[in-house]
């Protein structure tokens, strides 16, 4: 991605975001001087083709703006809207402003579309949707009579609970009941899995993002902090945390790197899954050094570290966790067998 | 944070998919017959006549000019030839660190006849290197060395002992680094030079090779004694006292390749073989895991080829790919023998499963030593992240 906007975006997230935005976030008030900072700049429609409403950024500038935004711990939906204008965009829906998400979510969860006369009845619970409460409409991929599809729901088709992730970022219950008119269905370009792929593909950006965060300030913590004489950061058994931290948050980036080029080139679950687990395993071990590095101070509410590990800890298991995806991956290179291993991972 | 700063590796590139092809091709040939107890050797398996044929293939040496010989290729091209070996368990270790890191010091720090009189050798297959760094009393602390080169009427006299030599009993050269100066006050760094040493002479005279049998039985290391060892003038490879920035560079050559997290490939490779398609969930899982970490690497490590080729200094990100990568090679080990029932056993007629599982778990052990351990990487890691 150019400079010019990697700098554009860092400067965005860290004037808009900051311990008190995120604070008021999970604290219930949606950050929309920050939501409409971003869409001002174009990032929610990065995912987006030109004749869509895009910009002309590519898939690997989308996600680098995603993993700054979670590097900030940017309490606002950027993944979801982009996900989502993605998904109606390659389905020949048009794309509206606002807040958007996606349903489902989760993999037993499934929503039914039927013909009713001229319109569509869609019905259906979905657990753990991100930011349904602020979102001006929902993207569903739903069960159609003819296969999948995609719907546009407005928020007066559903009702809704509220659940929260880790970090406090909205995972809400909704209960539709909702007619929709024609044109507010296609046929899905996309299978549930392939969009869970994109979810997890998302997913494992953002934890690149938010374990660059954990780094640095574990890093900033161990050179300011002064114990037996000098800086903690001067002692051996630090240091050696400190590089193992290093080590999988450089992992976490080749694995949003693979995520980026997944879904820039059509979901290959192999890839897609070795992302997201790595990042996943990533994110656990890291998580644990950065909070062992900065001793109780990092278990507080004041401090700011937990604005990434509890992302980390929620993220992780979101569009399914390391068990799945490795499941996944292994499975695909136990059918390729030993000849055909090595062929498959330099094909992924 | 200049840790994460890995650039994006280099695209596909249809040139190099297709000399991967050529590759395959010439590995389902050349390496029909040779057993996966073999191919657990990796790149510690010699065999100076399949180096030859690599060498004809123009598969040596790939990256250098051509008027040494070699072959004008890009970092990309090179690393698909190195891991299409790796992978395929080739026995490259006749030319591996003559091709990886001795090469490269000599095509940046060598004389024109230096390079001229070398460099096609190597690229031919025809000539290997050992790597004349740990002493007695300078493992992780090369700086500590001891072997001392004193300028004297006609070259340079040497004396002093070096350990752990891989493949010093058959090396054609060994680059010896060693003191030829004092150490500076506040640098202790200062007064190293390198030198290429001719093996063949040497062992004529002035420097005596006893092998140091590992515990398998093998024998790969050697303690090298040097004794009044007289080298010409023209020995001394590029400036004396700029030794230890050198040894650094060349340290970034030999910490960031495909070697550093495919030594145990063949024993996911035999895993697979033994698990079938249908292995319960919890086998499919842990292999799984150890596939994605492997992609993962795989990124890094061609980032920071990708970064060799730019020119670029990228000893901080090598560290780090050693040591993630090590740690994935031991364990695959662990892993892998919690989803065999078997007992691991060298001995001959042993199963291909039970016998790569025993090679690896006798010599997993070394993977996180060779190389710089791994205590020292981090520590490497630890000064790039400003802590030290």
């Amino acid at each position: 991605m150019s400079d010019q906007l990697a700098d554009s975006a860092e400067r965005l997230f860290a004037a808009n975001t900051g311990k008190a935005v995120i604070r008021a976030a999970e604290d219930g008030t949606f950050p929309q001087a920050l939501w409409d900072a971003v869409t001002e700049a174009g990032f929610t429609a990065a995912l987006l083709p030109e004749h869509t409403g895009g910009y002309g950024t590519t898939v690997m500038e989308a996600m680098a703006l995603l993993q700054i935004a979670a590097a900030h711990a940017a309490p606002i939906p950027l993944a979801e809207t982009m996900l989502a204008g993605w998904l109606l965009a390659q389905a020949g829906l048009s794309v509206p402003e606002g807040v958007l998400t996606l349903a489902p979510v989760r993999v037993r969860d499934v929503l039914t579309l039927r013909r009713s006369g001229d319109v569509w009845h869609l019905t259906g619970t979905a657990s753990r949707i991100p930011w349904a409460r602020d979102a001006a409409a929902i993207v569903v991929l739903a069960e159609g009579p003819n296969g999948p599809a995609v719907a546009l729901l407005c928020p007066d088709g559903f009702t809704l609970s509220h659940d929260r992730n880790l970090a406090g970022e909205p995972r809400d219950t909704i209960t539709i009941d909702a007619m929709l008119a024609a044109d507010a269905v296609a046929p899905s370009p996309l299978a549930p899995a392939q969009l869970r792929a994109a979810g997890a593909a998302v997913r494992t950006v953002q934890i690149a993002g938010a374990l660059s965060r954990a780094l640095s300030l574990s890093v900033q913590y161990a050179q300011t902090r002064v114990q037996f004489g000098r800086p903690i950061g001067k002692f051996q058994a630090i240091q050696q945390n400190l590089a193992i931290l290093a080590g999988h948050a450089a992992a976490a980036v080749a694995a949003a790197d693979m995520a980026a080029d997944a879904l820039a080139n059509g979901l290959d679950p192999l890839l897609v899954g070795a992302a997201k687990a790595r990042a996943g395993e990533a994110a656990s071990v890291a998580a644990g050094l950065a909070h062992q590095s900065h001793g109780a101070i990092g278990f507080t509410q004041e401090y700011e570290l937990h604005f990434a590990t509890r992302r980390l800890w929620s993220w992780r298991d979101e569009f399914g966790n390391e068990a799945e995806w490795n499941g996944v991956v292994g499975r695909a290179v136990l059918a390729a067998g030993p000849d055909g291993l090595w062929p498959a991972l330099t094909a992924a | 944070m200049q840790a994460l700063n890995f650039t994006t590796p280099p695209p596909f590139d249809p040139v190099a998919e297709a000399l991967r092809h050529d590759v395959r091709q010439f590995l389902a040939v050349e390496m029909h017959d040779r057993t996966p107890h073999q191919r657990a050797e990796s790149w510690s398996g010699n065999d100076p006549a399949f180096s030859r044929k690599m060498g004809e293939r123009g598969w040596i040496g790939m990256a250098w000019p051509k008027r040494y010989g070699g072959h004008e290729r890009t970092a990309l091209e090179r690393y698909v030839v190195l891991e299409e070996m790796l992978a395929a368990g080739a026995p490259v270790g006749h030319h591996w660190v003559a091709d990886r890191q001795s090469g490269p010091n000599i095509l940046r720090n060598g004389t024109e006849a230096q390079r001229e009189q070398i460099l096609p050798r190597i690229a031919a297959g025809e000539c290997s290197f050992c790597i004349g760094m740990s002493e007695p009393d300078s493992g992780s602390d090369l700086a500590a060395a001891r072997t001392r080169a004193q300028r004297v009427q006609g070259g340079w006299l040497v004396n002093g002992t070096k350990v752990w030599t891989s493949g010093a009993h058959r090396a054609d050269y060994m680059i010896l680094f060693c003191r030829t100066g004092a150490k500076s006050e506040g640098d202790r760094h200062a007064g190293a030079s390198q030198f290429l040493v001719d093996m063949n002479q040497a062992r004529g005279g002035g420097m005596t090779v006893r092998p140091i049998i590992d515990m398998r039985g093998a024998h790969h290391f050697n303690e090298v004694a040097i004794g009044d060892l007289l080298l010409p003038d023209d020995a001394l490879l590029g400036q004396e006292g700029d030794g230890w920035n050198q040894v650094t560079a060349e340290l970034a050559f030999e910490r960031s390749g495909p070697d550093r997290f495919l030594s145990a490939f063949t024993l996911l490779v035999e895993a697979v073989r033994a698990l079938g398609p249908t292995a319960p969930e919890r086998a499919a899982v842990a292999i799984g895991r150890l596939t994605s970490h492997i992609l993962a690497l795989r990124r890094l490590s061609r980032s920071v080829a990708g970064m060799l080729q730019a020119g670029e200094d990228p000893a901080l990100q090598a560290a780090l790919v050693k040591d993630l990568g090590n740690v994935l090679e031991q364990e695959t080990v662990k892993v892998v023998r919690l989803l065999v029932d078997v007992e691991p056993s060298e001995e001959d007629g042993s199963p291909p499963l039970i016998a790569v599982l025993a090679h690896l778990v006798m010599t997993a052990p070394s993977f996180s030593l060779r190389g710089g351990t791994r205590e020292i990487m981090r520590g490497i890691i630890a000064r790039g992240l400003g802590l030290r």
